[in-house]
């Protein structure tokens, strides 16, 4: 279903690939037919979606015509790039996330409660380009703490002594990494505490209370078991969220990621970059849901057990 | 007592009184009734045309002064105006791209609903099937590919991309709805069953649209950031920014005035949903029973 | 005379909502002593589990015990606790047993790590040995093949199960006072004989208290030493249980035992009280029974009745123990005239 609608979309959009790329003097309009021959984009529209989705099952995605090499190698480079930038962000933003809202939900109503919530909700309410542009303003420009962009030292890189480029490619990733988490963590503390505060009033909460626990080992041991099944499920869902922001951030910090490909390939016209790309984030984006619903179904027992 | 069990207009004056008690709201309120002003009285507050080139020799790129409090652009222009101008932009869009989607949203998810059928089932695959892809990339996808566009287009387009959550939503509220009892009796005596649909869905409906215009004014801002939103020489919030995004440091004002701009517009729309949004929460409605006043947390 | 386990002094617990103060728990005091079971009845709506859980001080906002109630326990007043003594006094000298075994447990950890949860918090036992402690518990509630069954997460057992689990858990520090909030009304008839019966036994065996907090006055009668009958907030009658079955004083009382379904009993319909008990955020002046009491008359819609001594520990709070006279002209309840029935 995916898969139709991403081709549809590419393929509705008029212009062509191949004048676009070619549009140099010089270049006859016998060339560029040749060219469209042997792309097969001369071919009706459902005889290319076939060979395309049969391509694509075999892993053959295409040439890309603005990287000037097959789309798997482009995805090759960038798509790890992206991961680890998403992955590190996913996982730091939830802990991050989660422990905020434990921390808001132990004493709900309370001075910590409310002011963690504005700060929450002012993180929230910022563009998630326009918090990398400012981090870069400064603490990249202003304070010269981390580099501007990029994801090595395009200078000194190869000069440096085996922990010298690891430090250098650490401070690549802390600013990049830490916009992207910073923004995530917001929404997912605010999940989690509501979460929270769905379990708050139930029975088994009371009784915990009776048995003698402090309401803030009621909620750490009891409440936070609970309401952590909610937010696995939200962790298998955000990475479309995590997509759009990569896209920015990859974009203000010069990553060369999958997202910032993406867009410049849009740019250029690049079909089978373009298609390839949506594909790929669709692709993750299913099979992030599929695990988190295995994962929620290996930790709550009501399902395991039945 | 349910918030369904009132009538509507109670329900309604029950919704604004608690509402307006939560300080937040009242706060949040009045910022963006401000911010809306300041957009609509644009002209009023400022001598300078937005798109007008002052002096491209002399007064380019200068740093915030008297003259010029939020300085002004490469291309000579003040950027105060252009910020207050480009809150009637993005403000605009943000209501019409919300009002539409909310529309169409509400418009499915009850036809969905209330059919039911292979009309519901062949919609919520769409539906779901669209919400797997990234909203920023369907509209990079599609913006990108068809070149540039008009306002009017980025806010249908951006309207399109937004109502699916809406839809969902509200074909819960139809199913619900739909199998009680005066429901039936009201197909039964052929008057039209809307009437009883539609207040249900009222109170989630405007949570929603309040804190979809804070969504799609970040919407909007990201893509004109990244060249596909508003075309030059418009000016809208994110335009402005892009504007400035080659030389970040040094015209650092280009970055600065107009994102404050959208962090309290935004800031303010979703201080407002969350307090409706808790006024609308039927655990706060007043008890009568004691006994239940036990399980009260 | 020893002095009691645990004494209640004009406990008074408001909730303060949109529509008013609702005086839950208005004036009540009582006293429970050592080995004793002691019953509280009313229905619903009466303050009895209000009652409970002030006794824990487990009331939330806006529900909060008033200034100058007194609960005594153990020769201290639980009111003038901090929260980390209080959290010391409950699951180890006082526990509670709810009424919903099914909600009372949390559904994502085992049974066995529930009940030892109480052992590591209060004894300080390490994991093994709170497990161990926990089997034991499990076995002397009578649970079959404990060792497996300790592992064995709450949906996985039957209702009578979950709440023998419920008792295992409350009993595991030996407690001074059991607090038990409608135990068994949750769970179907057969079952419910088999738990009265194990707490019974258990509470016997260990010298535990138990206050026991029904509306059954067929459970009363089985399981308790003394009653208490409370009505709209307050304590209106208190007696041995073979006193209270026998020689019943308070009107209300008297409806609730005619209320009672009795085997073998030639009355077609269940004798019910007309009317409904007031809102708690508007007590009535005067007797708060009056517009329900066959026996009414003008004083009662006066004259709020205190506690009279009927002697023998025998209290009744009815302007009748002044002027027993009119117990002999019933008439139609008020509420019943209003067509409130």
């Amino acid at each position: 279903m995916v898969t139709t609608l991403t081709f549809v979309l590419v393929h509705l959009a008029p212009g062509d690939p191949i004048a676009a790329t070619l549009d140099r003097p010089g270049v006859t309009e016998a060339v560029r037919q040749q060219w469209r021959e042997s792309f097969g984009l001369d071919r009706p529209l459902s005889e290319q979606y076939v060979r395309w989705v049969a391509n694509a099952a075999r892993g053959e995605l295409g040439y890309s015509f603005s990287h000037h090499r097959p789309v798997r190698d482009v995805l090759a480079d960038t798509l790890p790039r992206t991961m680890l930038l998403g992955g590190l962000a996913l996982v730091l933003s939830f802990v991050l996330g989660v422990l905020v809202g434990v921390l808001q939900a132990e004493r709900p109503g309370g001075a910590r409660d409310r002011w963690l919530g504005r700060v929450l909700l002012l993180l929230y309410s910022v563009p998630d380009f326009w918090l990398a542009l400012v981090a870069l303003l400064v603490f990249a420009y202003r304070l010269p703490i981390f580099p501007a962009g990029g994801i090595v030292d395009p200078v000194m890189h190869d000069y440096l002594s085996v922990g010298g480029r690891i430090a250098d490619r650490l401070s690549h990733l802390v600013l990049p990494v830490l916009t992207l988490t910073l923004l995530s963590a917001a929404s997912i503390a605010r999940y989690q505490r509501s979460a929270l505060m769905e379990v708050l009033p139930s029975d088994w909460m009371r009784t915990a209370l009776a048995k003698g626990l402090s309401a803030r080992a009621a909620v750490r041991r009891h409440a936070v078991r609970n309401a952590l099944l909610p937010t696995i499920t939200l962790a298998g869902l955000w990475l479309p969220t995590l997509a759009a922001g990569a896209v920015f951030i990859e974009k203000v910090f010069s990553w060369p990621g999958m997202g910032l490909a993406t867009v410049n390939a849009i740019g250029a016209r690049d079909y089978p970059l373009v298609t390839a790309g949506v594909l790929a984030i669709s692709v993750l984006v299913v099979a992030g849901a599929l695990l988190a619903d295995i994962a929620v179904a290996i930790v709550d027992p009501r399902v395991r057990l039945s | 007592m349910s918030a369904r069990a009132t009538r509507a207009t109670s329900f309604g004056a029950l919704l604004l009184a608690r509402t307006w008690r939560d300080p937040r709201s009242r706060v949040a309120s009045v910022v963006l009734a401000l911010v809306a002003l300041a957009a609509l009285l644009a002209p009023l507050l400022t001598p300078y045309d937005p798109a007008a080139q002052l002096d491209i020799v002399r007064l380019r790129s200068l740093a915030p002064s008297l003259a010029h409090p939020f300085g002004t652009d490469p291309y000579s222009r003040d950027v105060l105006t252009r910020v207050l101008f480009g809150a009637r932009v993005s403000l605009s869009i943000a209501f019409a791209a919300v009002a539409l989607s909310i529309s169409f949203g509400i418009l499915v998810g009850v036809v969905a609903g209330y059919v039911g059928g292979m009309v519901d089932v062949v919609l919520m695959r769409l539906v779901d099937a669209a919400l797997a892809i990234p909203r920023l990339l369907l509209i990079i996808a599609v913006v990108a590919l068809w070149g540039s566009l008009s306002v009017a287009s980025l806010t249908v387009l951006i309207a399109g991309v937004g109502w699916f959550t809406v839809s969902r939503l509200v074909r819960a509220e139809t199913l619900v709805v739909r199998d009680r009892d005066y429901v039936v009796a009201a197909r039964a005596l052929g008057t039209s069953p809307w009437r009883h649909v539609l207040p249900n869905v009222v109170g989630p409906g405007i949570v929603n649209a309040t804190l979809a215009v804070g969504n799609v004014i970040l919407l909007e801002a990201g893509l004109s950031y990244l060249g596909i939103g508003v075309r030059p020489p418009t000016a809208s919030w994110g335009s402005i920014i892009q504007d400035g995004a080659e030389r970040v440091s040094d015209l650092w004002w280009l970055t600065v005035f107009p994102g404050l701009a959208i962090v309290v517009t935004v800031f303010a729309c979703n201080a407002l949903g969350d307090a409706l949004r808790d006024a609308l929460d039927p655990r706060q409605l007043p008890l009568s029973a004691s006994e239940d006043l036990v399980h009260r947390p | 005379m020893t002095e009691p386990l645990l004494e209640l002094d004009d406990l008074r617990t408001y909730f303060y909502t949109d529509t008013g103060v609702a005086r839950a728990v208005d004036g009540v005091s009582f006293h429970v002593n050592a080995g004793e079971t002691v019953g509280v009845v009313g229905e619903s709506g009466c303050g009895k589990s209000v009652t409970a859980l002030s006794i824990l001080r487990l009331v939330r906002p806006p529900g909060r015990i008033e200034r100058g109630s007194a609960i005594r326990f153990e020769g201290k007043d639980l009111m003038a606790l901090d929260e980390r003594a209080m959290q010391q006094v409950r699951g180890n000298r006082i526990a509670m047993v709810f009424q919903e075994p099914m909600t009372a447990l949390n559904p994502v950890f085992t049974i066995g790590d529930q009940i030892a949860e109480v052992a590591r918090i209060h004894a300080g036992m390490s994991r093994r040995d709170a497990w161990a402690k926990a089997v034991e518990m499990l076995t002397l509630v009578g649970m079959p093949a404990a060792e497996q069954r300790a592992g064995e997460y709450p949906h996985q057992l039957s209702g009578g199960m979950r709440q023998r689990v419920v008792i295992a858990m409350a009993l595991v520090m030996n407690p001074a006072l059991v607090i038990a909030d409608e135990p068994t009304t949750a769970l179907d008839v057969t079952i419910q004989a088999q738990i009265l019966e194990l707490l019974a036994d258990l509470t016997r065996r260990l010298g535990t208290s138990v206050l026991l907090i029904t509306h059954d006055l067929g459970v009363v009668a089985e399981n308790c030493q003394r009653v208490i009958v409370m009505y709209a907030g307050e304590v209106v009658e208190e007696a041995t249980t073979a006193t209270l079955f026998a020689d019943a004083h308070h009107p209300y009382t008297e409806g609730l035992l005619g209320a009672m379904p009795r085997v073998g009993s030639d009355a077609e319909r269940l004798a019910t009280i007309p009317g409904t008990v007031p809102p708690p955020t508007a007590w009535p002046p005067g007797c708060r029974f009056h517009d329900r009491c066959p026996y009414a008359w003008d004083r009662c819609a006066r004259e709020h009745p205190p506690l009279y001594q009927l002697g023998g520990g025998h209290v009744s709070r009815c302007h009748l123990a002044e002027e027993p006279e009119h117990r002999a002209h019933p008439h139609p309840p008020l509420a019943a005239e209003l067509g409130v029935a």
